[in-house]
């Protein structure tokens, strides 16, 4: 249950994506889905779909795996499949049963929103399994940078981001322990009504708390004994670095957005 | 009635690319009454095993059957209330407002009444060495060695006929540590119930437990009475392990007194054979 949610994840490899800098990569993120939310032909969904396989392709991540992360998507394609369908007003007519009308405009509608969902959970899935939690912050923050001159508190933000990441693996681990020990003593999770359901989580989600709470005490301590005070006049261990990779990865994304969009101008 | 496992294999997040195999093959048989201690290094699999006797992982393939009943059944409850798990840090997992009611958690989910579950909960907590003038603070009050045998009192309270320990004593002092292997010694002498104690602590496992299970690598190593375990230093050398501390004293003294004895494992038996040697020698 808990080991179905992949995205945010980060899978260790050498693949080009990997060693990329986090910054080219949140960039040619945000123009990738700029690209997808705005294509609109049929060969601009083609050569969207064959960058993004050929960007799983590159990552090295097992394709199977990538689809895992889809699954959540199902369930918003469905649910807006059947909103699409239903209410679409007007159009051609394909399909009609007594108040169930389908329309070619509302089919059509519907699988550009899936086709568009799909492709961008996968990208922002394909930057998380190849960035570990510490560089995505970093270049966060990085990119970030400027607003700190009018007095947003960048690096403390960052440093949260960070320590949220880095615990979420911890929390689910933990919350496993926790689940299979009171299951143990005989704790029922999963049979009787919603709220007999709900409460039964309660020797879980006390013990959860309790065990959350010192470790943030016991983070904070370890933060202060090693000096950390703040973003002031701190340096890093491992600098981020624009390499020639970066240069190649970026010129690869933006001759991809440039394509497509002229394609679609001329189409028009 | 017994465990037995047969072919056992079990993977961790099968199908993804963190997959990772932590038992391969497992063949083993635990009696009823034994005292059994498994020791391997970190990462060896020891609670990915023990976890298998009440359900709590399914295998891969293979199968465990407890007292006769197969744990890929759907009905764990009374697999649940057989086997008695004391994970590591068990403290950690408790969250009633009184110890009272966290000790009675797991008897009352077994459906027993007030009354039972009543003298249950005292008579779990004196087994576990702490005074019934506890039993309506607040866990958290509690000292860490304190809140370990509350824990271990609400595992007792169900009255397993298999009580497995994992790690039981980790974090505990010299005192704390002797005192609870001690009850817990004396819970199988005077119920005959099986006991499995995973421990890092090869002087424990060698003073308590009767027979030795040696994990590496996901496969069992060896098994056999402590005696011939630890017999072979070098092997339990080689895959991370030792004998304990005063064996290795008992090699020394070999070294310069070729007539003593250096199959000892215990600190009482080497006191019998030292004493033996003097007196000897005198
Ligand atoms: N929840 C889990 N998810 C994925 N892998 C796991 C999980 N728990 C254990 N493993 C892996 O399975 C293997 C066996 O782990 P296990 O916890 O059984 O070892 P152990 O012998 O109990 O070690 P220790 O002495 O450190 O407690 C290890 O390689 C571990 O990394
Ligand atoms: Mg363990």
């Amino acid at each position: 249950m808990i080991k179905d949610i992949t995205l945010g994840q980060y899978i260790p490899g050498d693949s080009v994506l990997h060693r990329a800098d986090p910054r080219t990569k949140m960039l040619s993120i945000v123009l990738y889905t700029a690209v997808v939310l705005t294509v609109n032909s049929y060969m601009g969904y083609t050569l969207v779909l064959l960058f993004t396989l050929l960007a799983v392709r590159i990552s090295g991540i097992p394709f199977k795996y990538t689809l895992k992360g889809l699954k959540p998507v199902l369930f918003i394609a469905v649910f807006t499949a059947v909103i699409n369908i239903f209410f679409t007003g007007g159009g051609t007519l394909l399909f009609q049963y007594a108040f169930i009308r389908i329309s070619y405009e509302g089919l059509g509608a519907t699988l550009r929103m899936i086709f568009r969902l799909s492709t961008l959970v996968i990208g922002a899935s394909l930057l998380t399994f190849t960035t570990t939690p510490i560089r995505l912050t970093d270049g966060i923050e990085n990119l970030m940078a400027p607003l700190k001159r009018i007095g947003v508190p960048i690096h403390e933000m960052a440093m949260m981001m960070t320590i949220a990441l880095r615990f979420i693996p911890t929390l689910l681990e933990e919350t496993e322990k926790i689940i299979k020990a009171q299951a143990a003593r005989g704790a029922d999770f999963d049979t009787g009504n919603f709220i007999k359901r709900a409460k039964s989580y309660m020797p879980v989600l006390i013990p959860l708390f309790v065990s959350a709470f010192r470790r943030a005490d016991e983070l904070a301590v370890a933060m202060e004994a090693r000096c950390y005070r703040g973003g002031v006049g701190r340096t890093r261990l491992r600098q981020l670095e624009i390499t020639r990779l970066d240069y190649g990865l970026a010129a690869v994304v933006l001759f991809f957005a440039a394509v497509i969009w002229l394609l679609e101008a001329s189409a028009l | 009635m017994p465990i037995i496992v047969e072919n056992l294999s079990y993977t961790y997040m099968k199908g993804s690319p963190f997959e990772r195999a932590a038992l391969r093959n497992i063949n083993l048989k635990i009696d009823d009454g034994e005292y059994v201690g498994i020791i391997g290094h970190t990462g060896s699999g020891k609670s990915t095993l023990v976890q298998h006797f009440n359900g709590l992982l399914k295998p891969t393939s293979g199968r465990v059957v407890v007292n006769g009943m197969d744990t890929m059944s759907k009905n764990l409850r009374d697999l649940r209330r057989i086997v008695g798990i004391v994970f590591q840090y068990p403290e950690h997992q408790l969250f009633e407002e009184t110890v009272y009611k966290d000790i009675a958690f797991g008897p009352l989910k077994m459906g027993l009444d007030e009354k039972e579950t009543d003298t249950r909960v005292k008579e779990a907590i004196s087994k576990v060495g702490l005074g019934e003038e506890l039993l309506n603070k607040l866990p958290f009050e509690l000292s860490g060695g304190q809140k370990r045998r509350v824990a271990i009192a609400g595992v007792l309270a169900m009255k397993p006929e298999i009580l497995v320990l994992d790690e039981p004593i980790a974090g505990l002092d010299p005192g704390g540590r002797d005192e609870l292997l001690g009850f817990i010694t004396n819970l199988h002498k005077s119920m005959r119930v099986t006991v499995i104690l995973v421990s890092h602590r090869m002087e424990d496992i060698a003073r308590h437990t009767k027979r030795v299970i040696v994990m590496n690598r996901g496969m069992i190593e060896m098994d056999g009475k402590p005696a011939e375990v630890f017999r072979d230093v070098e092997r339990l050398e080689e895959i991370g392990l030792s004998a304990p501390q005063i064996t290795y004293l008992m090699r020394k003294l070999k070294a310069v007194m070729p007539e003593i004895r250096d199959d000892i494992y215990t600190v009482e038996e080497a006191k019998k054979e030292i004493s033996k040697y003097i007196g000897h020698l005198l």
